[in-house]
């Protein structure tokens, strides 16, 4: 497998006023495309630092990221916009989707800013919505849909500009454990199916059991960097739980 | 263009969701352009009305008078001498080439009476010409003629005041009047012209040929029975005033007779001129009133950046939910702008339904002519667009240039 995320030496430092804050004090790993990748460590740790350069939205202090051989360092606001927009896709633990809009307009969002939203953007958003299991449901709004059909939502938003990475912050922070299930067998599903990289950043280390390997984060620096040899499948714990044990996917549907 | 269409609908969702908001933002615009619209709409509306009355007087007119004579060291006003000759008028048509037609008047006062009704009125002695010149319609019958002049004919031709008063409902034409006792024929009535831009009635007056005025009416000058009390002189066209100006004074120096050191016995006045003046005055005026009221404006202006400020505080998140999905710097910059211009020209356009409104109450209302036009719209229009441009800069290059990071993570 082609490497698809190389950091080498990864710094990054903030000031805030007199003091200077090390967020990350010397990074250095790959993530081979088509990765389930989970991220874990305390808060102060530097994993949510860590994943928002992976995610273009910040830039190193020093050291390098190359996303596809592409030196991110070296990249202006805008390209770097642009790089967002084509190869990430993000799914947060609020849901982030914009309130009054409805399901398929937030999903259309992201192609709004590379000029195809006129094109074939409602079919396409439609496709992303069957793909997390929200057909029927384009036209409701957030306030809407229960907080595990919100992340669908947001899912099929990270999902509409066929990225190479998924970043998902938290992703089932919000959600009880029978919705957050189902959120990640939708992730095994990309990640197996589609060949989507998925980056998880959880605290809850039954999420990142999920994930294919764990990365420990403390002080700045890797902890810990494990390959799990059998990840928990999201699908058949849903075929075994108890039909008693109703989430509420059922419960709102 | 495909980046604009979103924009705008982005834009109208965004206001819908805030309706009063919205309202009360666009009220500062709505009100600026309605005041801007009804201003200019009052001050043109003056402009006109003096344009109106300056045309009343008679096109392209100019008025030679007599000049002042010195009696015994006494100064006497303007007007005074009798220089001015019935030949100097009709030399004044043969010869100036800019000089379209010509004019002599002489005119008094006279106790007019009909039956048993009377009435005290100005009495113009002149030549048919003076109609045209003056702009003057006949209502009813015809004008006296070249021929009655040359006749002596005792014939008169009425303003429609002194109709009113002499014979309040009946037909005038054909009747006799008396002047001064001496009975005239009413051959004609004058169409009604209203006031002079000084406010004199030009309907109050009894037109006779100028022959048998001075004749009969207004007494003959012992010193020069041809003297004229002033020529009114008609020029070819407008541009060419100044010209018929000239050749009038040339020609008439030249037939007093006067040495190049000595001074003109005659003025020569281009009324033009004079209202002209008062025309500029009133344009100051209405730039004067539309100037404060742009003010109000501009105070609009404020209302829409303060609203966009707070507008991007609280979708701080949304702003920063667009960056993380691709939003460039230019896409968020053109979404606020869009949004701030959206409010000050939906504003501009109900304003300018106001103001013209406001107009058409004020010229009801008042019996004020306003004048609402194209112009005005296009420049409130233009103008309340560039106050939502510029009013709605700053707030759109702060949400534009907010950190991704920190704007998803803002409570």
């Amino acid at each position: 497998m082609a490497e698809s995320i190389e950091v080498d030496n990864l710094v990054k430092t903030y000031r805030m006023g007199e003091v200077t804050v090390q967020a990350l004090r010397g990074v250095s790993l790959t993530i081979p495309k088509g990765a389930f990748v989970a991220i874990m460590g305390p808060s102060g740790s530097g994993k949510s630092t860590f994943m928002n350069i992976l995610g273009c939205l910040d830039k190193p202090t020093a050291g390098s990221y190359r996303l596809d051989g592409v030196e991110i360092g070296g990249l202006n606001r805008d390209e770097l916009a642009e790089v967002r927009n084509k190869k990430i896709g993000f799914v947060f633990q609020n849901f982030n989707l914009l309130a009054r809009t409805s399901a398929l307009e937030n999903v259309e969002l992201p192609l709004l800013y590379n000029g195809r939203a006129n094109r074939d953007g409602k079919e396409r958003a439609m496709e992303a919505l069957r793909s997390v299991g929200l057909e029927g449901r384009e036209h409701h709004h957030p306030n809407q849909l229960s907080g595990g059909q919100q992340q669908r939502v947001a899912i099929a938003r990270a999902l509409i500009n066929h990225p190479q990475i998924i970043m998902a912050d938290e992703p089932t922070g919000a959600l009880d454990s029978r919705t957050s299930v189902e959120i990640m067998g939708i992730f095994q599903r990309l990640n197996r199916e589609q060949g989507i990289s998925i980056i998880l950043v959880t605290h809850e280390p039954d999420i990142a059991c999920y994930a294919d390997r764990v990365i420990v984060f403390k002080d700045g620096r890797v902890k810990s960097d494990r390959t799990t040899s059998a990840p928990r499948d999201a699908r058949t714990e849903l075929e075994e739980m108890p039909a008693s044990e109703i989430g509420e996917e059922e419960a709102a549907a | 263009m495909n980046q604009i269409v979103p924009a705008v609908q982005i834009a109208f969702r965004a206001l819908r969701v805030n309706k009063l908001r919205s309202g009360l933002t666009m009220l500062g615009i709505i009100i600026g352009v309605a005041a801007v619209i009804a201003m200019v709409a009052v001050g043109s509306g003056a402009t006109a009305r003096i344009q109106e009355q300056i045309q009343s007087i008679g096109s392209n007119m100019i008025m030679v008078i007599p000049g002042s004579i010195t009696s015994s060291g006494i100064r006497l006003g303007a007007g005074n001498a009798v220089t001015l000759t019935q030949d100097d008028a009709k030399a004044i048509a043969a010869e100036c080439p800019a000089v379209a037609a010509v004019a002599p008047v002489s005119r008094g006062g006279a106790q007019v009476v009909y039956g048993n009704n009377n009435w005290a009125t100005s009495i113009q002695g002149t030549t048919p010409d003076y109609l045209a010149i003056r702009d003057n319609q006949i209502a009813e019958g015809q004008s006296f003629t070249q021929q009655d002049v040359e006749s002596d004919a005792k014939v008169a031709v009425l303003g429609k005041t002194v109709v009113d008063n002499l014979f309040g409902g009946s037909d005038p034409i054909g009747q006799v009047i008396r002047v001064k006792n001496v009975p005239f024929t009413v051959v004609g009535t004058l169409a009604p012209k209203g006031q002079s831009p000084m406010g004199q009635d030009q309907d109050d007056v009894i037109l006779l040929p100028i022959s048998t005025a001075k004749k009969k009416v207004l007494g003959v000058n012992q010193a020069n029975a041809a003297s004229v009390g002033s020529i009114l002189v008609q020029a070819r066209d407008g541009s060419l005033m100044s010209q018929a100006e000239e050749q009038t004074r040339a020609l008439l120096r030249q037939r007093h007779r006067l040495q190049p050191n000595q001074e003109d016995d005659f003025t020569v006045r281009n009324l033009e001129e004079v209202f002209s003046a008062q025309e500029s005055s009133a344009r100051v005026m209405s730039i004067l009133l539309a100037s404060i009221a742009s003010v109000s404006l501009i105070v609009g202006g404020i209302g829409i950046m303060n609203i966009m400020l707070v507008s991007v505080t609280e979708r701080t998140r949304e702003i920063g939910l667009r960056q993380a999905v691709g939003a460039k710097t230019k896409d968020i910059l053109t979404q606020f702008l869009v949004e701030a211009v959206t409010l000050s020209l939906v504003g501009g356009v109900i304003g300018i339904v106001l103001g013209g409104a406001a107009s058409a109450l004020i010229s009801h209302f008042a019996q004020w002519n306003t004048l609402v036009s194209p112009t005005a719209i296009l420049m409130a229009f233009a103008f309340s667009a560039v106050v939502g441009i510029f009013f709605g800069y700053y707030p759109a290059r702060k949400a534009a240039f907010l950190d991704p990071i920190e704007a998803l993570r803002y409570e």
